[in-house]
């Protein structure tokens, strides 16, 4: 029976929310082809939440550990990955900062190619069909993957967690010598605060239209109303060095699709929307009734950001504290 | 020190997308092209690792059709030393790309081999790093932030919500994230020298490949927005929407 691996990714000792997503994309093509899914964590010592990888859809959940897999190794995981690679039809990655820096890795060592920040999966006539967004989202491409096995990322916060009811039975996979060419010494936390755009399910950005840095504080207040979103900004802005640029959104910075994106005094240029126009709800704020985000957003409001913005942080508040 | 740019040429970021008629690749017509946005950092990179080290060589390697030589005279217009054309109709596969890049910069004696962190056009964000594990050179992929004091390499790259610091010795492969560095442009005078620049082109050529475009389309238009109102006094009727229409909140 066929086998689709899906590589689970922790930080330290902690299974990262992305990791069920790839569980679940390689739960669907599974599926599909009448295969079982193995989930393979990559630790140092007992990674929290690996428990809930069974009913996430694994079968079996595979764990290499090694003493300096406790911050992300890429020559040594890419070698424990490339080592039973070859037994699988496919491999699912998750799109993330990891992800996307092991699955070429992994695909060069297997001599095949990857498909990159996968956002719909589909079998056809026995082969993996992936969508994919190219040329900044302006177009969607339809790749067919011939490669054994099918290498893949998938975009965040795109394939949801499914629940199963599988217990998912243990096993271990040795990890072979690796020659180690590159070392993470640190994770650095960032100058400003945390949680990631990509990985958020709400995310509030702010553009130019916010005059000045400080003003940054009306977005920020807003976020925090809503509870978990991220705070996201324009280029404008992080070219203007108001905010961080792991905090862009667009071509050249983050692309997003939480369920519910913000824009407070973004025009919404198409280096803009290439990063956020798959988000499933679409707010924009903007006293331009012309401004071109107003064209992908599903909900408008053409006003003065500093008058309605405070008003709607109040009224998310409100709502919360009921 | 000795260093190698990849370079791709691209469709300008703001050029409006026309499916082909093939169904599977862009009209190009009336689109322009343009070094790709990422690469530009991996040319300022070279530049300004070779003025520091005061001695070396930078040298630009493109993969596509006649058309890169424009591209490439750009990178030699930065500053770059000399430039190659692989000619080749290119390929979706990353791997044949990194193959054939490969094979022309194992032979090069390079200190450091530098791409983009991803082409805007594929967004396959795969061949820099495939090149490092073919030519068995350590890799480093999305560098926002880079130091080399002798041969050791010091990187930062933007992971979700902090910054990973990485470390490896030369000869290695970079790629670039933007942050890195802010790129030049060509000057007057080195648009001018440009042209007197050595561009070499031979042909190479690309296997099938694992994956093969099924087709490309346009993406769904997103459902005509709608005004909920204006000013602050809409703002109920938005919280009501978000929470009973969109179920977001
Ligand atoms: C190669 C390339 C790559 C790029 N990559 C990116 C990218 O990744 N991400 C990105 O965002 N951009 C990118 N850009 C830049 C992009 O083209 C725009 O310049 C940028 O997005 C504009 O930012 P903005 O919307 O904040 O500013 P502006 O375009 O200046 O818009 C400000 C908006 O605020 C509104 N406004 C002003 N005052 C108020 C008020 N009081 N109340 C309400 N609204 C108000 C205005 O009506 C206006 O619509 C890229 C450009 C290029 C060439
Ligand atoms: N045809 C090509 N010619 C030269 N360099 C390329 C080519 N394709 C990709 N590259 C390099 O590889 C990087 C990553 O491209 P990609 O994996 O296609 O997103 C680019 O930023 C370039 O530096």
């Amino acid at each position: 029976m066929p086998t689709i691996l899906a590589v689970t990714e922790q930080r330290q000792g902690a299974l990262r929310k992305v990791s069920l997503e790839a569980v679940a994309a390689a739960r669907m093509i599974a599926d599909s082809l009448g295969a079982t899914v193995d989930a393979l964590i990559l630790a140092s010592g007992p990674v929290d939440g690996a428990a809930g990888l069974g009913v996430a859809g694994a079968d079996r959940v595979l764990t290499a550990t090694h003493d300096g897999f406790g911050l992300y190794n890429p020559d040594g995981y890419a070698a424990t990955i490339a080592s039973i690679g070859r037994g699988y039809a496919a491999i699912v990655f998750t799109a993330s900062a990891t992800g996307r820096d092991l699955s070429p890795r992994v695909a060069a060592k297997l001599k095949t190619a990857c498909a990159t920040d996968v956002t719909a999966l589909a079998v056809e006539a026995g082969k993996i069909v992936a969508t994919r967004p190219v040329y900044a989202g302006k177009a969607i491409q339809k790749l067919v993957l011939g490669g054994s096995p099918a290498i893949l990322s998938v975009r965040p916060n795109t394939f949801a967690p499914v629940t199963t009811d599988k217990a998912g039975t243990p096993g271990v996979l040795a990890v072979p010598a690796f020659a180690q060419r590159v070392t993470v010494t640190e994770i650095k936390a960032p100058p400003q605060a945390a949680l990631d755009v990509t990985e958020a399910s709400i995310v509030v950005s702010g553009g130019r239209g916010l005059k000045e840095p400080a003003n940054f504080k009306l977005v920020e207040d807003l976020a925090a109303a809503f509870g978990s979103a991220a705070v996201g900004a324009s280029r404008a802005v992080v070219d203007a060095g108001w905010r961080e640029h792991g905090a862009q959104v667009g071509q050249t910075g983050k692309t997003v699709a939480p369920s519910l994106y913000v824009a407070i005094g973004i025009s919404g240029a198409i280096q803009h929307l290439a990063g956020m126009r798959t988000s499933k709800v679409i707010v924009a704020i903007n006293k331009d009734k012309d401004a071109p985000i107003f064209k992908v957003a599903d909900y408008g409001i053409i006003g003065d950001l500093f008058e309605v913005v405070p008003r709607l942080t109040e009224a998310i508040r409100k709502l919360k504290a009921e | 020190m000795k260093i190698a740019v990849c370079l791709k040429r691209v469709p300008d970021t703001t050029a409006k997308i026309v499916v082909g008629e093939d169904g599977k690749s862009i009209d190009e017509t009336g689109v322009k092209f343009v070094p790709n946005p990422y690469d530009e950092y991996a040319l300022e990179a070279a530049l300004a690792l070779k003025e520091k080290a005061g001695t070396g060589e930078t040298v630009v390697y493109s993969l596509g059709g006649d058309s890169c030589q424009e591209t490439i005279r750009t990178a030699l217009a930065m500053g770059i030393d000399r430039g190659v054309l692989l000619q080749s109709p290119g390929s979706p596969d990353g791997f044949e790309v990194a193959q054939a890049l490969a094979a022309e910069l194992g032979a090069g004696g390079f200190d450091l081999i530098l791409f983009g962190k991803m082409a805007v056009d594929d967004y396959n964000h795969q061949v820099g790093l495939m090149v490092g594990e073919l030519l068995g050179l350590p890799a480093i992929s999305a560098v926002s932030g880079l130091s080399i004091d002798g041969a050791t390499v010091r990187a930062e790259r933007e992971i979700e919500g902090a910054v990973e610091v990485v470390t490896c010795s030369l000869p290695a492969v970079i790629t670039t994230d933007k942050g890195i560095n802010t790129p030049r442009l060509p000057s007057l005078k080195g648009i001018m020298s440009a042209k007197k620049k050595p561009l070499e082109s031979k042909p190479v050529a690309l296997g099938a490949g694992a994956v093969t475009v099924a087709g490309l389309s346009l993406p769904p238009e997103r459902q005509a927005g709608r005004i909920v109102g204006e000013g602050p006094d809409a703002v109920t009727q938005l919280v009501a929407l978000l929470r009973n229409e969109a179920k977001v909140i």
